[in-house]
């Protein structure tokens, strides 16, 4: 070991010296965390998939003579006409797998992942309280779930571009808006997908608190995030249709009507925003009451 | 190192209140077993204090429950006077510790993994957090391998990491279970001359090991717990005084020594070759030579030991392999 004396002062100081500015560090935490989820290489692959999208979805109707109207995904015969729709398109193809499996995989990772390199212990005596702990991570998995939909709208409008005219956007009602307007709706449009992946997210962190095995986390939310859709595609159980967390997911649909109504729209925030309260607060209080044993 | 600074300054606040006290604590997990039975700890400021048990002793778990990881059945505790867990947001910042070994990213440096532990501590000031890293990685002798990934780290360079981050604030007190684990013998001594320098500059180490010759070389105070439950706790020297100083006589009459002594009142007294041993228990050593070689016993060595921490560890935890629980 190192004879340097400089820090010998560094140990003693009982306190107050050297210990603390007095005032907290905004942020720096939520910053590690950020730097922690995207400089994985794994969190970066998701992201390079879900940006693929759009651009094999692109490059395949590019090459093929046939638009194929009626079939495959929805806005799909659209996009030769302008290439904005690919955007719209991509976002209709990752959200029933792509998506929430890219949000299962980093939500789970979050405090199940700490838990299994033993770092979560570390973490707690630094110290960090497990309440802010939690939040610190949920805010980096929202971050993640932003950052992944807005690549996927990028992708998909420069592909969109590159490949295909594209101009003044002809709406679901009717109505044709100018292509600046039609830009900042489909800002909107991954706003509000980035938005219905919260509860998802929210979940995800609950199961992250639950198991010290990261990959039990993710396929545990991801099988929610399936077992949910599928509930959703059953009519007999329509009483419960509302309630689950996917049932408006492609309400986006909506902000390409003029006027747009707001009304599903709402409630699609509203359950969102409902589900994070609950599982955040099922998380926190998983994690407070647990024992930190690995 | 050069002690340029002078003794440490008292604590300013109440210096005589324990660095580390639990009353009555005690871990029942949930399938009933229990880990930790009704540990009383006092460890006093500035001593540095080896907690000590056999494998599966619950060393560990006191630890865990010490530093607020792992919440006690029952019990009470206060680190640097300050009661726990209500405590811990505010004192565990002049805590450092080392559990149950290091654990840190493993794709990551060493250096980064320190910056994300200074960056997750939200009273750390962000101007200095640099020159600390760097002060820390260099005490530990890791400077050079700063921007290693952990992953490439040797078992001791990861306890050397995990040690280093105990440094990155000033602390009063240094949690450090099992801190020589997987360290060759120069590392052993290098972490024991680091547990002194730390102790000089006045902070109290409470340092876990089942290495008795680890704690004997670097401790002032010593527990010893056995099967969850505190078995002994004081000075050293005082922990090894428990015992009944013994007697060894070297002879070509063992079995003539053997009736003699145990004619003198010493219950216990048996050859083991060409010796024999005997628990003193109150007679004078110069009373029993005598009484040796007037009884015709051929004497060519007579030896008092004194029993050593070693000898009051295992005739506290036993001595066997078993694993109590």
């Amino acid at each position: 070991m190192s004879t340097s004396s400089a820090p010998v002062h560094a140990v003693r100081a009982p306190r107050g010296e050297g210990i603390a500015r007095g005032r907290p560090t905004v942020g720096r935490f939520f910053r590690s965390e950020l730097g922690m989820v995207f400089g994985r290489r794994r969190n970066l692959a998701l992201l390079l998939v879900l940006s693929a999208v759009p651009v094999l979805i692109g490059l395949a109707i590019k090459l093929s003579s046939s638009p194929g109207a009626g079939e495959g995904p929805q806005f799909i015969d659209r996009i030769a006409g302008n290439g904005l729709f690919l955007s719209l398109t991509a976002m209709i193809v990752v959200l029933p797998l792509f998506l929430p499996l890219a949000v299962a995989v980093v939500a789970g990772d979050a405090v199940a992942g700490e838990a299994s390199l033993g770092t979560l212990r570390y973490l707690l005596v630094v110290p960090v309280r497990r309440g802010r702990l939690l939040l610190v991570k949920y805010a980096a998995v929202l971050a993640f779930c932003l950052v992944a939909v807005l690549l996927v709208a990028a992708a998909g409008a420069l592909t969109g571009l590159t490949l295909f005219p594209v101009g003044p956007v002809t709406l679901l009602s009717g109505s044709t808006i100018p292509l600046a307007e039609a830009m900042a709706r489909m800002l909107m449009v991954a706003g509000y997908v980035g938005m219905s992946m919260a509860g998802l997210a929210a979940i995800g962190l609950l199961m992250s608190t639950l198991t010290e095995v990261p990959i039990g986390a993710m396929a545990a939310t991801l099988t929610l995030s399936i077992a949910s859709q599928v509930l959703d595609s059953i009519p007999q159980v329509a009483a419960i249709h509302p309630w689950l967390f996917s049932h408006r997911w492609l309400a986006f649909g909506d902000l390409l009507r003029q006027p747009v109504p707001t009304h599903e729209l709402a409630l699609g925030i509203g359950t969102q925003v409902a589900y994070v309260a609950l599982f955040l607060a099922l998380a926190w209080n998983r994690l407070d009451a647990k024992d930190v044993s690995c | 190192m050069t002690q340029t600074a002078p003794a440490a300054a008292p604590p300013t606040d109440a210096p005589t209140t324990p660095a580390l006290a639990a009353h009555g604590l005690t871990k029942r997990f949930r399938g009933g077993q229990l880990a930790v039975a009704d540990v009383d700890l006092e460890v006093p400021r500035g001593s540095v204090f080896g907690f000590l048990g056999p494998n599966g002793s619950g060393k560990t778990t006191t630890i865990r429950m010490l530093l607020g990881l792992v919440a006690p059945t029952s019990g009470s505790w206060e680190l640097l006077g300050v009661p726990m867990p209500s405590g811990g947001a505010q004192v565990l910042r002049r805590v450092g510790a080392l559990i149950e070994g290091p654990a840190f990213h493993p794709y990551r440096s060493g250096w980064a993994n320190l910056r994300r532990l200074d960056d997750a501590d939200r009273l750390a000031d962000p101007r200095t957090t640099r020159q600390r890293i760097g002060a820390a990685l260099e005490r530990v002798g890791l400077a050079a391998a700063a921007a290693k990934a952990y992953r490439q780290y040797s078992l001791g360079m990861r306890q050397r990491l995990g040690i280093a981050a105990t440094l990155l604030q000033p602390r009063e007190l240094l949690v450090l279970d099992e801190p020589t684990n997987g360290l060759d013998p120069q590392g052993t001594r290098e972490v024991r001359a680091l547990i002194r320098e730390l102790a000089r500059e006045g902070a109290t180490v409470f340092v876990s090991s089942h290495l008795l010759g680890e704690v004997e070389q670097v401790c002032t105070h010593a527990a010893i717990l056995s099967a969850g439950r505190l078995v002994a706790q004081g000075r050293l020297a005082d922990l090894g005084a428990g015992a009944d100083p013994r007697l060894r006589v070297d002879t070509v009459e063992p079995d003539l020594a053997v009736r003699v002594l145990t004619g003198l009142g010493l219950g216990d007294a048996e050859r083991r070759g060409d010796s024999v041993e005997a628990t003193l228990d109150g007679v004078a050593p110069e009373r029993a030579c005598e009484l040796l070689v007037h009884a015709g016993v051929p004497v060519r060595g007579l030896a008092v030991r004194r029993p050593s921490l070693e000898d009051s560890y295992v005739s506290l935890t036993g001595e066997g392999f078993d694993v109590n629980q």
